[in-house]
């Protein structure tokens, strides 16, 4: 093995960051297995939390959306069906958001006892949505097949709607995860974040309730609008409302937060260890 | 051909002590930083004082291939902050460090055990951790585990397991990594006996093979017994580097002179209230012939003075003595007995044979009526007790906080008749 040298001095950026990074992937494998192993350790429902927590959100909603207020989903698409698909990639990204965040602090034992990538903290936090998310989806298709429903070739397009949605989760997770070292106001502020999210978001309601509205143009700003209205729209074969434009706020949002969170990350990770 | 060379390190800290509690909260941060535009800095200063810590200061050594370093001195002596910053845990303040080779640190025993997992999974997450290949880990599987003993445990939670099948599975994994550099902290300090002979065994048998290592270690038998060179530290500073018996001699004569006498020559920078100061509080130590150091054997004179500013007052000492963890080892009261305006002195004994070895603080109690603590002089003075042991050839950890020498007979009764 050829020897490598280090050369570790005050403010000098790694060198080797991201090749460390990637010769680190099989660690972030194994954090994510962990996360994901521990998740339902010593409960008797085990995985099938992932289910429930979502199916009795969904009659939830159905019943004060739709039977009590009185809300009209798309055209030609059954009301439970909008809300869950809402949910699901609602749920997704509000996971991993506020996994990401508290990913720092909750591994602070390894922070302050061992070097690896720190990037691996929030990398990794991501899995466990994941999963949960995979196990949503499987709700997702029963429902579908109890209204008798098929999708199209629409759903091509999903995928790049469940990584936009990661992608963003990251880009604001990252930031709050570095915040949260030396502030854990971060904990008290991410479970409200994500509560106005819901309603922000047209997750009970169909973003066809906003188009034309004179707000309409501060509301498409949240990057969320347009995930949340893309990921509908390929799950049901297009019927329900997408404005464009949201999907532009969308990449254009996330890109840019997502660049400057990992600026600030990079900044900051070498003094974790002296705050956490 | 050096592998470590680092040149002029420091590690600076800046500690606020802020008003009232010491929580970081963004409200506190917004509060100061608004009192700040409208009060000015002068304000700003009262409310919150900055002391400057150098946890680190200038520090310059270089580190052979093969070389096996002990390094010693006290707690706060910057010993776990050089570690920290080889393994790249924290960054230096100023100067430069330069490593060739892979390192691997063991800064604590079982890094990012998870208690919910089983033993196996554990041995691939802390493993990985400290920078094992899959593959690597794969390979000395079975040798892990039965060098920890645990084989008939390895699908149990490690919750479940003892405190000693613990730590013997977190060294077990990191005595089979395989770095080129291996940075060790304290690991030694627990564990059963038997186990630390076997864990120092293979430390030894791992620098044969040309690996270097740094070892931290408060247990001074357990680096003369490995290493061949020893860094000491004082203060963030690196006072004296060389052969390892040469420096630990000069260790221990040092800290029996330096650390354990404090003295206030007038009241007014002595630390008290408006009722009582103290003046000099000297742990005296008896030593026996040629003897430069406190160990097991010596007998201890505990010195206290303080002036007394109250004109009639019944009065007693009460001294503790605590284990480095914080533990009561005793506490002794003196005789209540009224005293006037004037400079008191109190003396203690504590016997030889009587401590084990360990490091210990004393702090001492001024009390009225024999219920009104006047004041508390926390960590008066703290210092170490060296081990000494004759006739046993066994060299783990003394158990115990005290290592009395009671009277023990043992005496054969009866013959066996075949």
């Amino acid at each position: 093995m050829k020897t490598q040298e280090v050369i570790i001095q005050a403010g000098r950026p790694e060198r080797y960051y991201w090749r460390d990074l990637w010769r680190s992937r099989e660690l972030l494998l194994i954090l994510s297995m962990r996360d994901i192993s521990v998740r339902y350790k010593q409960t008797a429902l085990g995985a099938s939390w992932s289910l429930i927590r979502p199916l009795a959100t969904m009659l939830v909603m159905v019943f004060v959306f739709s039977m009590v207020a009185k809300l009209r989903a798309d055209p030609g698409v059954p009301y439970p069906l909008m809300v869950l698909s809402g949910i699901t990639i609602w749920t997704f990204f509000s996971n991993a958001f506020t996994q990401i965040s508290s990913s720092v602090t909750t591994n602070a034992n390894l922070v302050s006892k061992v070097y690896f990538p720190r990037l691996l903290m929030p990398l990794s936090a991501v899995a466990v949505s994941l999963i949960d998310f995979l196990i949503t989806m499987v709700l997702f298709i029963i429902v579908a097949i109890w209204y008798a429903y098929v999708p199209d070739w629409h759903l091509i397009y999903m995928p790049l709607f469940v990584i936009l949605a990661m992608l963003t989760a990251f880009a604001f997770g990252l930031f709050f995860s570095a915040v949260n070292v030396r502030f854990r106001d971060v904990g008290q502020l991410i479970p409200f974040l994500v509560q106005i999210g819901f309603y922000a978001c047209p997750i009970a309601y169909s973003s066809r309730e906003v188009a034309g509205k004179w707000f309409e143009k501060y509301y498409i700003m949240n990057p969320l609008v347009g995930i949340i209205e893309g990921f509908r729209w390929s799950l049901l074969g297009g019927k329900t409302h997408l404005n464009p434009q949201s999907l532009v706020y969308s990449v254009g949002i996330t890109f840019v937060c997502l660049s400057l969170s990992l600026y600030f990350f990079r900044k900051r990770e070498n003094s974790f260890v002296d705050d956490i | 051909m050096s592998v470590i060379t680092v040149e002029n390190i420091s590690k600076h800290y800046i500690i606020d002590h802020k008003r009232g509690k010491g929580s970081s909260s963004i409200r506190d941060a917004i509060t100061h930083t608004v009192k700040g535009w409208f009060a000015g800095p002068k304000e700003d200063t009262d409310e919150l004082t900055h002391e400057e810590f150098w946890a680190l200061r200038d520090v310059n050594f270089s580190v052979e291939q093969g070389d096996r370093v002990g390094i010693v001195g006290h707690n706060g002596a910057g010993k776990s902050t050089l570690l920290k910053i080889l393994s790249k845990i924290i960054e230096p303040t100023s100067g430069s460090v330069k490593i060739r080779g892979r390192v691997a640190s063991l800064l604590e025993v079982g890094t990012g055990f998870h208690p919910e997992l089983t033993g196996r999974e554990n041995i691939f997450l802390n493993g990985s951790l400290l920078g094992m290949r899959k593959d690597e880990i794969k390979q000395s599987f079975d040798e892990i585990v039965a060098f920890a003993g645990v084989e008939r445990f390895l699908d149990t939670p490690v919750k479940r397991y003892s405190s000693g099948m613990y730590v013997r599975l977190g060294f077990a994994i990191s005595a089979h990594l395989n770095p080129e550099i291996m940075i060790v902290d304290e690991v030694l300090a627990v564990g059963d006996a038997e186990f630390q002979k076997k864990s120092l065994g293979k430390m030894r048998d791992n620098s044969a093979s040309g690996r270097t290592i740094l070892f931290v270690s408060h247990n001074l038998t357990a680096v003369q017994a490995l290493c061949n060179k020893t860094l000491y530290f004082e203060r963030g500073q690196l006072i004296e580097q060389g052969e390892t018996n040469q420096v630990i001699a000069s260790y221990l004569s040092k800290v029996a002179r330096t650390r354990l006498r404090r003295q206030w020559d007038t009241p007014e920078e002595a630390p008290g209230n408006d009722l009582v100061r103290v003046h000099r509080i000297e742990l005296v130590p008896e030593y026996p012939d040629n003897l430069t150091h406190i160990d097991v054997r010596t007998p201890m004179r505990i010195q206290f003075e303080f002036w007394n500013m109250m004109d009639r007052a019944n009065l007693n000492l009460s001294l503790h003595l605590y284990s480095l963890t914080g533990e009561c080892i005793f506490n002794v009261g003196s005789q209540s007995q009224p005293y006037g305006k004037g400079l008191i002195q109190g003396e203690c004994v504590i016997p030889g044979y009587f401590l084990n070895d360990g490091t210990y603080t004393i702090s001492v109690m001024i009390v009225k009526d024999t219920v009104t603590p006047l004041y508390n002089m926390e960590e008066g003075i703290t210092f170490d007790v060296e081990d000494y042991r004759e006739g046993v050839a066994w060299y783990g950890k003394w158990p115990g906080y005290v290592r009395p020498q009671f009277p023990f007979r043992v005496e054969a009764l009866e013959p066996i008749i075949p």
